[in-house]
């Protein structure tokens, strides 16, 4: 094996599971460290920067750092990161005076933004302070998209919309609310240097099964329902509610509904429970509030008596796998089953609607009907044209929102500028010592045994009568510390110099991981498989060093490693050191950052 | 010293032994030696070898006297028996030990300034009797317990970290324990480990006085050029005569070796050591040649290393003693004071 090259930003970004799995790349245990030391404002400021909504991604992020957590490969359960992230947003002090400044003089661009949800707002927030104009389209009355129109406020309340969307809207926006885009002829017409299209992916899938015409008062799309509610034109739903689809927006759903008068909900899905597309925590939500869910029926009929809806007819099916693992549901051939019910709601997947754009105007569409894009510049084929969000390449997230317009805000920085948009500058990278004296080091690297702290819950008696009552509390600064302890620090490396090492095992015998072995140089997949404890996590790295004094190597197997720092204390010559990797990508910018830029 | 408990969180992966424990289950206390020192080393393949031989931790009694090496009974074997005592007196307290209760296994933890000067008599006596035992001495040297004087071991020309050369003769532990009659005699380096825990494992296993000198460098004050116990000279100039794997009933190795090349002895127990020869002709049961060679390869600036001497059918102080099988701490007041007819009936045997 090759000696581990840890110049390569990517070698010890990989290490950070959490930052390598966020989409923004958000640099997790930094915030989370400050967290703990209640300098929540500079908690927030880390967030903001990176993924721009900490206060709405705290409550709502489909959090993909969860389960990357290394947490999860030494215990149970990760540390609750996205609800860290909340206690930031929740108990930082006033930010404003540390918002980048928008300068006076602009710089003569003027961008088109079609859509007000989080993509479209990153990428007016990179651009303002570059002295762009910037000009938001949107449909409904208020920014912050399918953030204010499609998630309920007893999760997301809308004085956390109405302030992270503020922050970017005082920037200098130049608003255009209430007013739909129905051309993107006559948009290109107007003078716009460049246009970003943000437009989510509005279209809520429909069930055409026999009974839906009929029974049209009472069956509703789910995203659509979703935001009559939002903005106030639905109060109530019915007693009796069905809701068909198994993802967040069904469980969006099914929880709105019982807080809008619904008494016996039930969410059905066709496949089985363990395959719904739901987050865990959103089905276990559900769950509480006393909504069962039903597996394995698949709808095939609205009944209608009378010209109005009486229930849901289901057929009971079973999975079989073929030969190649492709599941079928086969009717099992139990008799029906009738569901009565008031109301229909059917949350069955969303898609990307571009009904706007015309098709003769060169820009391509793949057979999906979504546009052909650069996935790193999403840049579509006419070049002055930019996508990202659900628009892109269909329905994500608010987090893949956000790293889109990132990406998007500096290619159309470098178009404007008549530069190439592929040339793009690589992260900024920093890695430090920690160490600050014999055992003394900069971060606590106590390694914490507890177990993952619940978040504190309104008593239901109050959640379930007014959904406007957030349904979470959020930690408290006690139980914050507690959760942020947790955090393994897996930024803070353990950096080996092999010219230091004396080979006296001192490292190898204090790893409580037995991440550590020092042997014969091999192939790596032979190298797995010797060492003190077999690497057989073959998505995590191996750490080798160039041959020692001995010839033999130092391996170590990044896998569970808990970077309590142990092998650095215990380490006589210093050939360890814990050194702490901060990982910046770069945004768009006009002054390049990093060091040797500036000549 | 480190400030941080050791994190009880272990690979999700880390095999358990027959007993079902892991290795981590025969730790102690995190050490407070200096970071890197040789005996932490010396006490991670007494982990290692404790946990290959599913020894259950209540079973084994550690004891020391004082020193550096003394200390390190408290970051092994946690769960285990432990006695600390006086400056070189480890030898009598495990004597005693052991003759009370001849059941456990005794592992006496020295050094060389507690072995081979204060405690050296001491020494002397305990491998004379053929104690059944493991007697390790963790040998740097040094006194690093009071900034790194010459220690009794220390080799004659050796430079001491402020410069000065060592002008004595040297102690050989291991030629004395070979003339005074320890059974089973071996040589390691703490900078060895696949060499240390099979020799560990083997002198557990066997009956009888098992002594092991282990070279164990002192990274405060014995580290540097000029020394030669420091890692580096000892990885230069060792001279390993055989290679050993200990098999104890299950788990058997089964590798290929021409023949020639492989030596098998059968212990008391049954245990078999598998012995690989590295230098031709040389036998590790003919007392008399090992101590020949030993000399000979010091005289050439070697330090030889492995299974020195073993006699496989040892007999240990409770056999010469003729004790009774069972354990003097579990027999009765009956048994021990069988009254004035049983005493009258034995002096009349003696007249």
């Amino acid at each position: 094996m090759r000696p581990t090259d840890i110049r390569s930003p990517e070698y010890f970004h990989k290490v950070v599971d959490c930052q390598w799995a966020c989409p923004a790349h958000t640099p997790v245990p930094e915030y989370i460290r400050l967290i703990a030391a209640r300098q929540y404002t500079d908690a927030y400021m880390i967030n903001w920067k990176s993924n721009v909504f900490p206060g709405i991604l705290g409550r709502t992020c489909d959090r993909p750092c969860e389960p990357a957590c290394r947490r999860v490969r030494v215990e149970k359960e990760p540390v609750a990161i996205c609800r860290l992230k909340r206690v930031a947003a929740d108990h930082k002090e006033d930010v404003r005076g540390l918002l980048p400044r928008v300068p006076a003089e602009k710089n003569g661009k003027r961008i088109a933004l079609v859509g007000a949800g989080p993509a479209s707002l990153t990428v007016a927030r990179d651009l303002l302070p570059l002295g762009y104009a910037c000009v938001i389209f949107d449909a409904d009355p208020k920014a912050g998209g399918m953030m204010r129109s499609q998630i309920p406020k007893f999760r997301l309340p809308e004085e956390v919309i109405d302030e992270e969307v503020g922050y970017i809207l005082e920037m200098g926006v130049e608003a255009r609310f209430g007013h739909h885009v129905d051309s993107m002829r006559a948009l290109l017409r107007e003078p716009y240097d460049a246009i970003f299209v943000g437009s989510g992916a509005p279209r809520g899938r429909d069930l055409d099964l026999p009974g839906r015409q009929a029974a049209a008062a009472n069956v509703h799309v789910g995203i659509d329902w979703l935001a009559n509610v939002s903005f106030g034109h639905v109060h109530r739903i019915g007693e009796r509610v069905v809701v068909l689809g198994g993802g967040n927006t069904a469980m969006d759903c099914c929880r709105s509904a019982r807080r809008l008068g619904g008494q016996d909900v039930r969410v059905v899905v066709r496949s089985g429970f363990e395959e719904m597309k739901a987050s865990p925590w959103e089905r276990e939500e559900a769950v509480r509030e006393g909504i069962p869910i039903l597996n394995y029926l698949v709808p095939l009929e609205f009944t209608v008596e009378r010209g109005r809806l009486t229930g849901v007819l289901f057929e009971k099916v079973r999975a079989v796998y073929d030969a190649n693992g492709r599941r079928e549901l086969v009717p099992t051939g139990e008799p029906r089953i009738h569901m009565p019910c008031d109301d229909v709601l059917i949350a069955v997947g969303q898609e990307t609607a571009f009904p706007w754009i015309e098709r003769d105007l060169g820009m391509e569409f793949d057979r999906w009907d979504r546009p052909v894009l650069d996935p790193v510049t999403m840049q579509s084929t006419l070049p002055r044209v930019f996508f990202g969000g659900d628009a892109a390449f269909g329905p994500k997230n608010i987090i893949w929102a956000v790293a889109h317009g990132h990406e998007a805000a500096i290619s159309i920085h470098r178009l404007c500028r008549g530069e190439d948009v592929h040339d793009r500058l690589p992260p900024t990278v920093n890695l430090v010592s920690q160490k600050m004296g014999i055992h003394e080091w900069s971060y606590d690297s106590e390694i914490s045994p507890d177990e993952r702290y619940r978040v504190p819950l309104a008593p239901q008696a109050v959640a379930l009568k007014n959904i406007a009552v957030e349904s979470e509390l959020g930690f408290d600064e006690r139980l914050a510390f507690l959760e942020a302890q947790r955090c393994l620090n897996c930024d803070v490396q353990t950096v080996f110099t092999g010219s230091r090492c004396i080979e006296c095992d001192a490292c190898v015998d204090i790893c409580p991981m037995d991440c550590i072995t020092f042997t014969a140089n091999g192939e790596e997949e032979d190298l797995r498989a010797r060492l003190r404890a077999p690497a057989r996590n073959l998505t995590q790295s191996l750490y080798a060093s160039d041959a020692l004094k001995s010839g033999r190597i130092m391996v170590k197997d990044e896998d569970v490693c808990l970077h309590c720092g142990l092998c650095a204390e215990r380490c006589p010559t210093g050939a360890w050191d814990m050194q702490k990797f901060l990982l910046d990508m770069a945004q768009a910018t006009d002054v390049p950052k990093h060091a040797c830029a500036h000549r | 010293m480190t400030y941080i408990p050791k994190p009880g969180f272990r690979h999700p992966g880390a095999a358990v032994n027959a007993i079902g424990y892991a290795r981590r289950d025969y730790e102690g206390a995190v050490s407070t030696l200096c970071a890197g020192c040789g005996h932490d080393s010396i006490s991670a393949a007494i982990v290692q070898a404790c946990f290959e031989l599913d020894l259950p931790p209540h079973r084994v009694a550690k004891l020391s006297g004082i020193g550096c090496s003394s200390k390190t009974p408290a970051y092994f074997l946690g769960q285990s028996h432990g006695f600390n005592g006086v400056h070189g007196r480890m030898p009598s307290m495990l004597t005693g030990a052991n003759l009370a209760n001849r059941d456990l296994i005794y592992l006496g933890v020295s050094g060389d300034g507690d072995s081979a000067s204060i405690g050296l008599g001491q020494f002397a006596h305990c491998m004379r009797r053929c104690v059944n035992m493991v007697y390790i001495v963790e040998n740097n040297g040094v006194y690093g317990l009071t900034k790194g004087q010459f220690s009794a071991t220390a080799d004659e020309g050796a430079v001491k970290k402020d410069g000065a050369v060592n002008p004595e003769s040297p102690i050989d532990l291991v030629a004395l324990a070979l003339q005074l009659g320890a059974t089973f005699v071996a040589r390691s380096f703490s900078g060895d480990r696949e060499q240390l825990v099979p020799l560990v494992k083997a002198a557990i296993t066997h009956r009888g006085a098992a002594f092991i000198d282990c070279i164990s460098p002192c990274v405060a004050f014995n580290n540097h050029a000029g020394s030669t116990k420091s890692f580096d000279y000892v990885r230069e100039h060792n001279e390993a005569v055989n290679r050993l794997d200990v098999i104890v009933g299950r788990g058997e190795i089964t590798a290929a070796y021409a023949p020639g090349e492989v030596e098998e002895i059968v212990q008391h127990d049954g245990s078999i050591l598998r012995l690989r020869k590295l230098a031709a002709e040389y036998d590790p049961r003919d007392r008399v040649a090992a101590m020949t060679y030993l000399e000979e390869r010091k005289a050439a600036g070697e330090i030889v290393t492995g299974v020195l001497y073993v006699a496989p059918d040892a007999r240990d102080l409770h056999d010469h003693l003729e004790t009774v099988e069972t354990p003097l701490n579990q027999l009765g007041d009956e048994e021990l004071c069988p009254g004035a007819d049983a005493l009258a009936a034995f002096n009349a045997g003696l007249r």
